[in-house]
């Protein structure tokens, strides 16, 4: 089993009547509210976390990208990548990822992957999605119409671009470019393993297989939620004659360890209110531009999943919360109930990843720190054997001989010169 | 209310269903928002006098498959072929928000084809210090309360035709807004102000009256670019979807400005 350590850098700031006064979290905030020197402190604050979950024993980090949105304050994952690609730590770096069709042409996710790769000794986990209507069509105003295919076919020019040794031309139906020249390219070989994050779109299950990707349902509502569709990318699998190997499907979940069930509920009760209440706050309007869910997933029935957040963020404050915790969106509890519950899902699902949000909403770095103490030291050495020497894992970063790696730093290490004095 | 009779026509880009009703001198339809999936008072309000040709455009219900296209110049030129193909050429114009867009299109690359263009609520300029609504960016059941003064009737008009599968309807209600999506996203803006200044034909631009997509001023500002002799109307009590809101006002606004 892989244990990722995922930060989603919440704005930490919203005010307890945010919901009330605003119309959603994302596409229209008024880009006012931001305060500089809140975000200088969340952004150091924040890396240092996962840097301390890279070192705690997590094996990966994750960060991801998400546009006009107080929730998640990366509009460019690579830029934490980067500073925590400099770390000595053996965590591999999941960027999960770069939103393929926002970018023109898409050679620049291979060029910025590949110094990654580079920068990480080999430790990148390169994701595409294809990004959240808020993020790709109405932040960004791409045409839903035409969104998907622009996301094929950059995923394509990008793969392409990291296989060729030689200058080519790409002719695509979106991107025109005649010398496609991906320098630098990754350390990894042929490339970095490639992770899509997906709600429930039949297409991106059979590309997943198609292309041997690693499927990963991120769902702010649990396990429970992920459940659907993780059945679905299995079925796929199935259909197409693959093995079910659970090194190929991930998941997220929110989760929040303390020494009892009731320790847990006090400390985690105020972050998670924060991100459900407030963070995902979202208008339902921003959420299915026609041609984003596409025609074969209205035929199988599948609604939005995004849909379906951003509804369920127009309820009313859940004062008890059961549904947050009771239904599993966030699972809580001692050590020993926390492994038991992940234990099971991770069986029940047959998935060997497993996205780990133990920074949420409005949580302290002091109570992360605990969350990420007690998971490692005492979750993680419970679950860590699921799955490893069943299945063969093809889909995590094959990293560099450690005798080859610069460690940051080492250049300038035994010179004295100007900058030391 | 009698239905119109049915043809299908090949075209470049597959196969385009045409309603064709009444007689006298042709007009053509370019539908608006959601294509035309069934005959309207308004169309029969036209079809009283003239002869009421409506070509399906891509991706509309009866329409080709709008796959492929790309970008504005594969729009025209399947407008084009519409036209074309359902015999339009040299006869009267209407186009109706998104359809509105391309017929004023037509009438401005090809100005020796359209006689007189009627538009209602046309698509095609933005303007950002008045910007127009987002059509798009509605909650579910939203659209029908933004664009017309009559959701109920705007949402029959939409609703799925007796006797026709509900996952089928499904997809072709989609494969239209993917179709106008297509057109006018992100803003509405088409470049067409660019491109007006060839239009000589004579022109009619409706609006209703309590238009919430549409300001105002876009149609004084389209009908001072146009070159040809142009008249701004507005149609009272009535939405974006004047057609729909208040279809004999508006067929009567659009047969004595064609037949002056």
């Amino acid at each position: 089993m892989k244990a990722l350590w995922f930060h989603l850098m919440p704005y930490p700031d919203l005010k307890p009547d945010f919901k009330q006064k605003h119309n959603s979290v994302w596409v229209d905030l008024a880009p006012g509210m931001f305060n500089p020197e809140i975000g200088h402190r969340a952004y150091n604050e924040y890396i240092d976390e996962l840097v301390y979950a890279a070192n705690a024993g997590f094996d990966g980090v994750c960060v991801n990208e998400h546009h006009a949105n107080a929730y998640g304050m990366m509009p460019s994952p690579n830029l934490i990548a980067s500073a925590l690609a400099r770390e000595p730590s053996n965590a591999a770096i999941c960027v999960m990822g770069n939103s393929v069709a926002l970018y023109n042409p898409p050679t620049r996710v291979a060029e910025e992957f590949g110094m990654l790769d580079c920068l990480s000794g080999g430790r990148l986990i390169a994701g595409f999605p294809v990004g959240t209507p808020m993020d790709t069509c109405y932040a960004y105003g791409q045409n839903p119409a035409v969104l998907r295919e622009r996301y094929y076919e950059g995923i394509e020019l990008i793969l392409r671009a990291w296989k060729e040794d030689k200058v080519f031309s790409f002719n695509g139906r979106f991107n025109k470019q005649r010398y496609v020249n991906a320098w630098p390219k990754p350390i990894q070989s042929p490339r970095p393993p490639v992770w899509v994050p997906g709600g429930g779109s039949v297409e991106t299950w059979r590309m997943c297989v198609e292309k041997d990707f690693v499927y990963a349902n991120l769902s702010y509502f649990g396990h429970q939620a992920s459940k659907a569709s993780i059945a679905g990318f299995w079925r796929q699998m199935k259909e197409m004659g693959k093995e079910p190997n659970p090194f190929q499907a991930g998941f997220l979940q929110f989760v929040g360890v303390a020494e009892s069930r009731k320790e847990a509920l006090d400390l985690y009760r105020e972050p998670a209110d924060y991100f459900y209440n407030r963070c995902l706050h979202t208008d339902p309007a921003y959420a299915n531009p026609p041609g984003y869910t596409t025609e074969a997933t209205v035929r199988a029935s599948m609604g939005s999943q995004v849909m379906q957040a951003a509804q369920q963020s127009r309820m009313k404050a859940r004062a008890d919360q059961s549904d947050i915790f009771d239904a599993g969106h966030v699972v809580i509890g001692s050590p020993d109930e926390v492994a038991e519950t992940i234990r099971n899902v991770c069986k029940d699902m047959n998935v060997g990843n497993l996205m780990l949000l133990l920074h949420f909403g409005n949580m302290s770095a002091q109570l992360t720190r605990y969350n990420t103490d007690l998971f490692a030291r005492k979750v993680l050495p419970q679950i860590k054997d699921l799955f490893e020497g069943q299945w063969e894992n093809r889909w995590w970063p094959t990293g560099m001989p450690a005798n080859k790696r610069v460690p940051a730093g080492s250049t300038f290490a035994d010179v004295t010169g100007i900058a030391a004095q | 209310m009698t239905q119109p009779r049915e043809t299908t026509i090949d075209t470049p880009r597959g196969p385009m269903r045409v309603w064709k009703k009444g007689k006298g001198k042709r007009v053509g339809v370019f539908a608006g928002i959601g294509g035309q999936p069934r005959w309207t008072p308004f169309l029969d309000a036209l079809a009283d006098s003239r002869q009421v040709i409506v070509p399906s455009l891509p991706g509309f219900p009866g329409g080709p498959s709008s796959d492929g296209i790309d970008g504005h110049l594969d729009w025209i030129v399947a407008a084009r072929d519409a036209m074309v193909a359902a015999g339009l050429c040299g006869a009267d114009l209407v186009g109706a928000s998104v359809g509105g867009a391309l017929a004023t299109e037509l009438a401005s690359l090809w100005p020796d084809d359209v006689r007189r263009l009627a538009l209602i609520a046309p698509f095609g300029l933005f303007d950002e210090a008045e910007p127009m609504a987002d059509i798009f960016a509605q909650p579910p059941g939203g659209l029908a309360r933004l664009v017309s003064n009559k959701p109920e009737a705007f949402d029959a008009f939409l609703a799925m035709p007796e006797g026709a599968n509900k996952m089928d309807w499904d997809i072709t209600s989609l494969r239209a807004r993917v179709a106008a999506a297509s057109l006018i996203w992100p803003l509405g803006d088409t470049g067409l102000i660019t491109r007006v200044s060839r239009l000589t034909a004579q022109t009619l631009i409706l609006q209703g009256d309590q238009d919430r997509v549409i300001p105002a001023a876009y149609s004084k500002r389209l009908a001072k670019a146009i070159n040809g002799k142009t008249k701004v109307r507005t149609i009272k009590n009535a939405g974006h979807v004047a057609e729909c809101d208040q279809p004999a006002a508006t067929a009567k606004a659009i047969l004595s400005f064609l037949d002056a």
